[in-house]
């Protein structure tokens, strides 16, 4: 047995992120890179260390690779501990069972053994798709203090929204008494931000009911909180404030790395108080030439900028030469912008090359949408890429 | 051949005591985001050296900082990694009596009992003033095919008169085998082998030198205890080719920097593959141009925040340029910040100074106006 500890972090890893299409092709979701030098599963673990949680389990399943490499002993995130740490929990072969994790429920159900080795009384549960910052340790102590069996967070959306999400209304103590996933007619604007703590010993009783019940899709969302909820369990919504947003899709995913941007951005990453970590990679720092123009943007290291960059997002080891233009896009690391390339209103994914003269993508709103090119796609001289239009093209 | 390395942190500190007031040459900050004991740790850590004593003398809180546990090196290990060696002065020393070394041949001799439990076949020893990217296993290769007991890494250099190179070695060599170490005055002049003082020791033939050293009464290592035991002795020499410079004075110092925004120099330092260099990782974001910046030629490292004009200037860290700032030729340390309006010329501002609004500085060239850390102007 290990040493006890009060609440073990649970990530959910292993979805795919479908609707990122191209840039989910190699990679799970949360390995997606974000924000210039970071992944999106960064900003839970980085949650997580700063709010002293230091055992987070983190379950993957789809292209699982590059994520274990990523997260590795969990250093960066000084989750590299003698007694905890972040563990990766794929989908493993029981003595009377093997399968994959069939739902986000059925995986932490796969694992309650893990739970259970460090005597946990409360455990979070985390997806790997948002970004945001929050201190879990307070969401925990509303938990306790309300003695519940289950806290959600939730974010208040405007009203025109709320169809997109999982809406929960509440009463006057913030006590859930419906929950609805992506209703017509939402009733309420509180939102769920797929964040919950559950206290263990009700948590392992609802999951395994679940997955005694072959009719179940084994969902969080769908099957346990409707459970729980139909059963009169004490839940709470936790009503959170600030940024918080879901990147699964490819218009989401270049929104929220252009809030980074500007005077006063809507997410700032320069934050003492609250940093979020990452796995570096070992690179000079960025060189500016004689005739570069970078205004509105964010660039990390080992860039070599010649060219113009506006309103853009750049990760490590990006080359933009002589006469080249990069304008609202994200490029991430590797990529090589040849001279008098365009790159506009466009996220490209990691190691592309756009040859010399080649333009992509649209005007920033274009209807067509934001154009995407995969890993290490190699765009010949004077091609042109559309608005909108994605290489490879996986969305059929 | 197993190696292990081992680096002299506080050598030639003298050299630049402005910025060496409370820091060792070692954890001098230097191109945009490293220390200058980065490039030696990284070529030995790239050459599959990966146990490593630092040797300390003062000031090396700094130097304990920066290395922390080794983890950013990959030196944190469980058999070996890096260590850091303070002078060994014991609580019966007479207190009045000083014990601090003062010579490369004392220094090693305080460090006896590290090389002593090291298993290793060679010994590499390296000042921590060396900016090369240079690959150390093809030196210890020629080291044991030469059955040398010393191999010395040279560098051809132009030596005439300037004042900065005094106290470089000359290496005077037949076939490859050395026959003289002569300490290079202002007098001589022409292209010389010079010692890069980056050194390959056979283990067992340095323990018995070190003895051989103390029992003489030695002080002096290129002048007395090669010299003595050379006659004896195989010493060899390596000429390197690659990109090599020290820091030598608070000029140099700034002209070893501005090199830098030199695509070559770049290329030849940072740019050869399977050879990178590592530093400590801060965790700062990724540094951000605001809507009236303007960068020329220069050199940024991450975290900067950036809404004035920077040009032919080298930004560390988490540098903050605020609005109509204009930056030349100049270098800024980690977090400091210079604030609205201010120009800068030729200034070196060490870390956290701040340069409140509206300030003109300005130095030059060879005389860089030099900003002590933690200032405020």
């Amino acid at each position: 047995m290990f040493k006890k500890k009060e609440c073990v972090a649970m990530l959910l890893a292993g979805g795919q992120g479908s609707r990122l299409y191209a840039l989910t092709q190699k990679v799970a979701k949360p390995a997606v890179p974000f924000g210039g030098k970071y992944r999106i599963v960064d900003f839970p673990l980085s949650n997580c260390t700063n709010s002293g949680i230091d055992t987070v389990g983190v379950l993957t399943q789809y292209e699982p690779l590059l994520l274990n490499e990523y997260i590795g002993n969990g250093l960066p995130w000084d989750l590299d501990r003698t007694y905890g740490g972040v563990k990766i929990l794929p989908p493993y072969q029981g003595a009377k069972a093997a399968d994959w994790y069939k739902g986000t429920a059925n995986a932490i159900y796969q694992n309650l053994k893990f739970i259970d080795r460090y005597d946990a009384e409360y455990v979070l549960i985390l997806s790997g798709d948002h970004i945001y910052k929050m201190d879990y340790a307070k969401m925990l102590k509303f938990h306790k203090k309300r003695n519940a069996d289950c806290t959600i967070a939730v974010l208040d959306v405007p009203i025109e929204e709320a169809s997109r999400f999982g809406i929960m209304s509440v009463d006057e103590d913030s006590k859930i008494y419906k929950f609805e996933e992506k209703p017509k007619n939402p009733e309420s604007t509180m939102a769920s931000m797929g964040i919950y703590i559950f206290t263990k010993s009700k948590l392992s009783e609802y999951l395994i009911n679940d997955a005694a019940d072959p009719a179940s899709s084994n969902d969080f969302g769908k099957n346990i909180i409707p459970a729980m909820l139909a059963n009169g369990e004490n839940m709470v919504a936790y009503p959170f404030e600030g940024y918080w947003k879901d990147v699964g899709t490819i218009s989401s995913l270049w929104e929220a790395n252009m809030d980074l941007l500007g005077e006063k951005p809507e997410f700032d990453l320069d934050d003492e108080k609250w940093r979020i970590f990452t796995r570096h990679e070992t690179l000079a720092p960025q060189y500016v030439g004689e005739d570069a123009k970078i205004v509105n943007s964010i660039v990390a290291e080992g860039c070599e900028i010649y060219g113009t960059v506006e309103n853009s997002v750049l990760f490590p080891g990006v080359k933009v030469m002589p006469g080249a233009v990069v304008r609202d896009s994200v490029v991430m690391g590797g990529c090589v912008i040849e001279t008098e390339a365009v790159v506009s209103y466009s996220i490209l994914d990691t190691n592309v090359t756009v040859g010399a003269g080649a333009i992509i993508g649209g005007n920033k709103g274009d209807e067509a949408g934001v154009a995407v090119i995969g890993d290490s796609e190699v765009i010949g001289a004077g091609q042109t890429v559309g608005a909108g239009e994605m290489i490879p093209d996986v969305r059929k | 051949m197993t190696a292990a390395g081992l680096i002299f942190s506080n050598i030639h500190d003298k050299c630049i005591p402005e910025m060496t007031a409370r820091r060792t040459m070692a954890s001098l900050p230097f191109g945009g985001r490293y220390r200058l004991v980065d490039f030696t740790l990284s070529n030995m850590v790239n050459s599959g050296i990966n146990k490593v004593g630092i040797i300390t003398h003062n000031n090396y809180r700094s130097l304990i900082d920066h290395i922390g546990t080794g983890k950013d090196w990959d030196l944190a290990r469980r058999s070996g990694g890096v260590m850091i060696l303070p002078p060994f002065i014991t609580a019966y020393d007479n207190p009045r009596a000083n014990q601090l070394y003062t010579t490369r041949l004392e220094a090693l001799m305080g460090a006896m009992d590290y090389i002593a439990h090291c298993q290793e076949d060679v010994i590499v020893l390296s000042d921590s003033d060396v900016v090369c990217n240079i690959d150390l296993s093809e030196v210890i290769d020629q080291h044991e095919r030469s059955g040398a007991d010393l191999t010395v890494v040279t560098k051809r250099m132009n030596l005439c008169g300037e004042k900065e190179s005094v106290g470089k070695i000359i290496v005077y060599s037949e076939n490859g085998n050395i026959t003289e170490f002569v300490e290079h005055t202002q007098l001589m002049c022409g292209e010389y082998d010079v010692s890069t003082n980056i050194l390959v020791f056979t283990k067992t033939y340095l323990m018995s030198l070190i003895d051989t050293a103390i029992a003489h009464g030695y002080r002096e290592f290129y002048q007395q205890a090669l010299p003595a035991a050379m006659a004896n002795s195989k010493f060899c020499i390596y000429n390197y080719e690659g990109f090599y410079a020290t820091v030598d004075s608070l000029a140099g110092y700034f002209a070893r920097n501005m090199e830098l925004l030199e695509g070559g120099t770049r290329a030849a330092l940072f740019g050869i593959k399977d050879r990178p260099v590592y530093t400590k990782v801060r965790n700062t974001p990724p540094t951000k141009y605001a809507e009236g910046a303007c960068v020329k030629n220069s050199l940024i490292a991450d975290g900067c925040v950036i809404e004035g004009t920077v040009e032919n200037s080298i930004l560390f860290r988490g540098v903050h340029v605020k609005k109509g700032t204009v930056i030349k030729n100049s270098i800024m340390l980690q977090n400091s910040v210079a604030g609205e309006n201010v120009t800068l010329n030729c200034v070196i501002a060490d870390k956290n100074v701040i340069i409140r609004d509206d300030k003109l500085l300005s130095g030059s060239e060879t005389l860089p106006y030099y900003i002590a850390k933690g200032k405020m102007i």
